[in-house]
Order: C-alpha cells, then structure tokens, then sequence
C-alpha cells in the first residue's frame, strides 16, 4: 500500500509520486486562529497530497475539526496562509474537494436529485447526471432508495448519501470530520466500508476522529493534534506501536488528556 | 341579528343559484389577485432570496424598509398607482387606468413587499443550515439563491399565500385604479364597498361570506400542502 | 417530481390568470369610453337603465367610474375620462372656463331633501324653508351628518347653510358630523346615530338601509340639484375619444335620451327629470 505523503521537507517521510491535480496538493504554513485569547490552532503546518489515507486524531477540542475546515476554505485563518495546488484557495475548484460534515447536510430533495444536485452544478447534462448518480447510489448501496425525500433516510444512510455526493464529481481528495461519530456501529461500518473503498480507488483521504479503535483500522498516516498543535506525525503502524509524545501515548492508552 | 340572518340567506341564493353578475365578479377577483401574485412571486422571490443570500453595504437599511412596505396602506398603493398610469401621469400613454391590469399592477405593488419580505425570513433561517455544505459544493451565491428558493418551496408557498390573502381581501387599491366598472374592473370587494354605499347590507354581507370562504379555502388548500410537505420532512 | 409538478401547476395558474386578465379586453374589441361621474347617479341605478339603451344604438361602451364629485372633477382634468358628468354647476363652469372641457350642457335635475329620524325631535318635518329648517336644527344641536367631502351634495348643503346664517363647523364633532364621505356611506352614518342629513332624492329612494330615517323637509327652490355633461377638451388631453364621447353627449341631450332618462322608474318613482335646452 503506498504511503500517504506528507510535507517531506519538514517530516522526513517518504515522499510519494505526486498526482496531477488543481487542488493538491493542499498545503497549510503557520496557519493561527485565536479566540477569546485562546490559541484554537497554533501555527499548524500540513501538506496534504498522493495517496492513502491520513487520520487526523486526538481528543476533543484539539482543533481537528476547525484544521479541515481551514484546508476546505470553510475558515480563513487569522495568521498563515493555505494554498491548494500552489494557489490560494477559490470557489472554482472547491469541487475537487470532497468534504464530509460530521451531521450530513441533505437537500429537501429526494436522493437522487441530490446527487443529481451536484452534477449538474459540476457542469454534467441530464442524462449523464442520472447515469453517475445512479453508479455512486449502487456503490452506497441506496439506489433502492432514490425516490424517497432524503431526510427521511435513517442517520447512517444520510452519511452514505453524503458520501456517495461527495463521490459523484469525483474529487482529488476526500475530507472526512467524525463521518461516523454520530452513527450506530452498524452504519459506522457500512461508512468504513465505503471509505476503504473510496481509498482503494486512489482518492486522497483526511478522516478525523476522536475513535482509536477507527485510527487503527483506517489510517495509513496519522496526525496526533493536542491543543491547537499537531504534536506528532507518523505512519500509522509506528504511531500506534510507539508513539513519540506522551499526550499520544495517554491517548492511545485510554486516558484523559488535557 | 336580522342583517346576519339574511346575509347567510344571501350568500346561500348567490352560490347556489350560480348568480352569472357573481360568477363573472368572483372570476375578475380570482383573476386579478393571482395575477398580482404571480407578478410578485416573480419579484418578490429572487428578491428576498438575494437580501438573504447576499452582503452588501445598505443591506440592513433595504431589509427594514421591506418589512415596513408589508403595512403599506392599499389606499396609498391605489393612489400612487393611479398617478403613475393616469393620463396626467409618467406612465399615461400606456393606457392602464381603469383596466384589470391597473388592478392587477397596483396587488402586485401591494404584495411585493409581503412576498419578499417573508422570502427574505424563510430563505435566511435556511441559509444558515445550507451555508457550509454550498461552499463545500462550490456554487456560486446565484446557484446558492435559486437552491434555496426551490429547497424551502413549500414555505414559500405560504408566503404567497399570506399575500394572496392581502390582494383578495384589499378594496382600496383596486377601487382607485380600477374604477369599480359594471362588468370591467368590479371585483369582490369593491362591490361589497357598493352595496354597502347603496344600503344593500344583506346582500354586501352575503358578498363578504363568499370571499371569506374563498379565502378559507386557498388557506385549506395550503395547509394540506405543507402538511405533505412535513411528511416528506420538506418543511 | 410530484412537488415539482404542484408547483409548476401553481404557477401555471397564475400565469394563465395573468394572461386572461391580460387579453380579455382585446377580445372584446368593441369601442369604449369613460364617463367620470358621480357616486349617487351610479347608485340611483340610472346609468343600469339607460347605458344599454345607447350602446345597443351605437355600439359604444359606456364605462362608468363613479366616485366623489371632487375626485370625478379631477380625474377629468387630468384627463382620465372622455367625458364629465356631475351635478355641480359652478365647479363644472370653472372647469370648463380653466379649459379642461369642451362645453358644459345641462342634462336633468332633481332636487335634495332633509331627511331624519321619525321622531323628528328637532320638529322640522314639513317646513318649508329649508335655510329655517337647518337653522332649527343647529339651535336644537340636533345631530347632522354632513358628507364632508366637496362634493356637489357638500357644496350645496354649505350654501344652505351659509343662507340661514350658520357657522356648522363650530359644531364640527358635536351635532355637525362630516363623514368624508360618500352619499350612501353618509345615510349609513345617519340610520346608524339617527341624524338628520341632506340627500339627492335619487340616492335616497334607491337607498336599502333607510332605517328610522325618512324625508322631512322637501319642496324649497333652493334644493334645486341640476346636472351637467361635458366632453374633456381634446386639446388638453389629446387621446380623448371625441367622436364616440360627443356621440354619448349628443345622445343624451337628444329627444331619446331625455326620454330614457325620463323612464327611469325606482319604487314607482321618477328620479331624475331632464332639462337639456332643446
């Protein structure tokens, strides 16, 4: 399985052959937000490009939520700078992104057209937004449910609709926040399911999680955050094995980090 | 008690033996306030969907008068309207006075400012909830408007409702600009103003049971609507 | 969608309201014109009686807007009419003298009464002098409803009053009542607080919620009520119809539609009686 890559230059690591692509790589430098006098992220440096998928981990209020939303554009930071693919961030190619919401969003729509939805702001005709959306339903394993108003869909097949959306443009990297905190196991794994395959097919993947149990089964790479800072970065085998920090280590073992 | 009495004797004589003077008044109202509604519904919606949607300087000031145009007076919509298209006036050459399209400009004018105002509310409680995931999708703040304005339909259903409701019900405008012609311009209410104005209190009354029960019966008719929209989790 | 549909539907409809209202006039195709005039003509229900006798004639629409004297004059000027038709003879004389119309004719007159509650508690009933008979009802501070609103009917009960001396408005919101507004809302006002109050007897007859009220005084000269008709000046109002508005003014004034007017008959009543210059 090759490596995800991570900023060589400052990690160390393997660097993988990169893809081409208008967003990646998606790199952050310095990156601050402050609020209320409090350092919510502390000058955070990412790099996000290649393959595989990187686990961003940590307890409660690390700032791993608010990390990707700043790699998505959602959030501009107070101090640094984000750039996908050499530029700053622009709405044109926000699309290439695919991004999960801890809580799916759903149109007032049925299931289909909200994949269709997508497409056909992508640029796609008609027919060949029903034909993708029907592809990427099968895929979620929803097609049966096409018709139905999509909030009328149980928590677990919301998230699977999400996903199957974020699929359906085909994006360069996947941005995934807590996709399956909210669900019951049984859907939680139909998501990792989904997202092991989304990994299989190449697609740059950032899930993050407060889960150990998910890290260990998902990640290629791992990004350990605590307070605001990402404290320790490593493949997911040594990281799990031997992590460097002790807020790691606690966290791995199950105790309370403050 | 007495005027009550022959007011439902009235109504009862004039729906059910199909009076042709009422039909064809019944018909001009129904005409001329869903006309305006639509001609609002085509203004008002993108409107209020805009104010919702887009930050600009004087925003706030534009939402204010907005919602304090939603109690303009009909009478003074009827006059500025009637100024406008009187032969005295900028729009004269048009001809517009005393025709069902001055009735229906001047509800139009009059309900605008209901229909956009409440688009304004419905779509800027929803865009909080669509904001995040739009952006993510990368659509611009025009595809982020006309998703909105199709997502909470049914609410905006409501909306021009409540402005259907102002147009059918209202006399003042549609009196100035139209004339109250026999046959031409005369709807429900300017002929309950008549009969009023000829003492025929009965049979104004009976008038006003008939446009109440139109009234509750586009309300009903809503209502249904959004109550298959709730099953749909639409609302 | 099934929605999507409902709300296409909706739309569908309105647009279609639209186009109805739209086209419907042109559909009708046959020629018109706009009489401003007064409410309390239109409500005696002359114009029901007599219009379809000149349209069948000649073709022509006759559209009716009745409003208040003041307004008919001007909607007239501004020139939102074809031709004028009220029963004020000086504010008709200044508007045709200030040049908005062509030439004022005398069409039919019929003549005001007092009317008030049975119990009459001012006693006026049957008096002959009407400026005597306001001036009772002044001293007795007998509620009057006054229409208020400058119109021919206002205008002539101001005079009256001025006649028999009286200053009503020191009374204006005690006994003197201006309504501001039109005849049948007015006699509504006086059924309803039972006051004494000056009506054209055409209005009155046709009125349906008399009430307790009923004519007290009647009979004066001074209660002459004469109508007018005149064709707004083509030269200050270019679009004016002039041919079909002359034709209706012809007609009126000719032997035919003074006899029409004659005709007309409410509760066995003669309302109106014409008196154009033959």
């Amino acid at each position: 399985m090759p490596d995800a890559a991570l900023c060589t230059e400052t990690d160390g690591l393997l660097e993988q052959a990169r893809r081409q692509s208008s967003v990646l790589p998606i790199e952050c430098r310095r990156v601050g937000i402050c609020r209320g006098g409090r350092a919510l992220l502390d000058s955070v440096d990412v790099c996000i490009d290649g393959t595989g998928l990187t686990v961003v981990l940590g307890p409660n209020g690390a700032g791993k939520t608010l990390l990707l939303r700043v790699l998505v554009n959602l959030v501009r930071p107070d101090s640094g700078w984000v750039r996908w693919a050499g530029t700053p961030p622009d709405r044109t190619r926000a699309p290439r992104i695919g991004f999960l919401f801890q809580k799916p969003m759903m149109l007032r729509r049925s299931v289909l057209a909200n994949v269709t939805y997508v497409l056909s702001a992508a640029g796609l005709a008609r027919r060949e937004c029903n034909a993708k959306a029907g592809e990427v339903l099968a895929l979620a394993t929803l097609e049966h449910l096409a018709q139905t108003p999509a909030r009328l869909l149980s928590g677990g097949e919301q998230q699977r609709l999400a996903l199957a959306r974020a699929l359906a443009v085909e994006p360069d990297v996947l941005l995934l926040d807590e996709p399956a905190s909210s669900l019951d196991p049984a859907a939680a794994l139909a998501i990792e399911k989904l997202i092991e395959t989304v990994r299989a097919r190449g697609t740059r993947c950032v899930l993050v999680t407060h889960d150990i149990g998910q890290a260990r089964r998902l990640a290629d790479t791992v990004l350990f955050m605590h307070r605001g800072r990402i404290v320790e970065r490593a493949r997911a085998q040594a990281f799990f094995d031997q992590p460097a920090e002790q807020s790691a280590r606690d966290f791995i073992e199950g105790r309370i980090v403050l | 008690m007495q005027e009550f009495g022959a007011a439902f004797g009235e109504a009862f004589r004039l729906v059910t033996t199909l009076d042709a003077d009422l039909s064809e008044i019944v018909i001009l109202s129904l005409q001329v306030s869903l006309a305006a509604v639509g001609l609002a519904a085509l203004i008002g919606l993108p409107l209020g969907a805009g104010l919702a949607v887009l930050r600009f300087p004087g925003r706030g000031a534009l939402v204010i008068t907005l919602n304090a145009l939603m109690g303009l007076p009909p009478v003074v919509v009827g006059l500025l309207v009637y100024l406008l298209l009187s032969r005295a006036g900028p729009l004269g050459e048009l001809g517009l006075l005393y025709t069902p399209t001055a009735m229906v400009i001047a509800q139009a004018v009059l309900v605008t400012p209901i229909v956009a105002a409440l688009a304004r509310q419905t779509i800027e409680d929803m865009h909080d909830e669509y904001l995040d995931q739009l952006r993510v999708f990368g659509i611009a703040p025009l595809g982020m408007m006309k998703t909105l304005l199709w997502d909470a339909r049914y609410s905006l259903l409501t909306a021009l409702l409540a402005g259907f409701g102002r147009a059918v019900a209202e006399v003042g405008a549609v009196i100035i600009v139209g004339g109250n012609i026999n046959h031409v311009t005369r709807v429900m209410t300017t002929t309950i103003a008549l009969e009023t104005s000829k003492g025929n209190l009965s049979l104004a009354l009976g008038l006003g049971l008939v446009l109440v029960t139109i009234a509750i019966a586009a309300n009903a008719a809503v209502m249904a609507l959004r109550a298959s929209a709730k099953r749909f989790a639409y609302a | 969608m099934k929605t999507a549909r409902t709300v296409l539907s909706v739309l569908a409809v309105t647009a279609g309201a639209f186009a109805g209202v739209m086209f419907a006039p042109a559909a009708a195709g046959a020629e018109s014109i706009v009489v401003q005039s007064t409410t309390s003509t239109q409500n005696s229900g002359l114009f029901d009686f007599i219009l379809p006798k000149f349209t069948a004639k000649t073709g022509i629409e006759v559209r009716v807007v009745a409003v208040g004297t003041g307004q008919a004059l001007k909607n007239a000027r501004n020139g939102d009419g074809d031709v004028l038709l009220v029963h004020a003879k000086p504010s008709e004389e200044k508007f045709v003298s200030d040049g908005y119309g062509v030439k004022r004719s005398d069409l039919m007159y019929n003549d005001f009464v007092i009317v008030g509650p049975r119990a009459d508690p001012a006693g006026v009933r049957g008096v002959q002098d009407v400026t005597a008979a306001l001036a009772t009802l002044a001293g007795a501070g007998a509620p009057f409803a006054s229409r208020g609103d400058d119109s021919g009917t206002h205008k002539k009960e101001l005079h009256l009053w001025k006649d028999a001396g009286i200053d009503p408005q020191k009374g204006s919101g005690q006994w003197y009542r201006e309504t501001g507004s039109g005849m049948g809302a007015t006699l509504n006002t006086a059924a309803g607080m039972g006051a004494y109050t000056m009506s054209d007897r055409a209005t009155w007859i046709a009125f349906k919620n008399k009430g307790d009220l009923e004519i007290l005084v009647e009979g004066d000269k001074r209660l002459f009520n004469q109508y007018g008709v005149i064709l707004v000046n083509p030269q200050m109002h270019p679009h004016v119809k002039v041919k079909a508005g002359q034709a209706f003014i012809d007609w009126l004034l000719s032997k035919e539609g003074q006899a029409a007017i004659a005709a007309y008959r409410l509760n066995d009543q003669q309302l109106f009686f014409p008196n154009a210059e033959s």
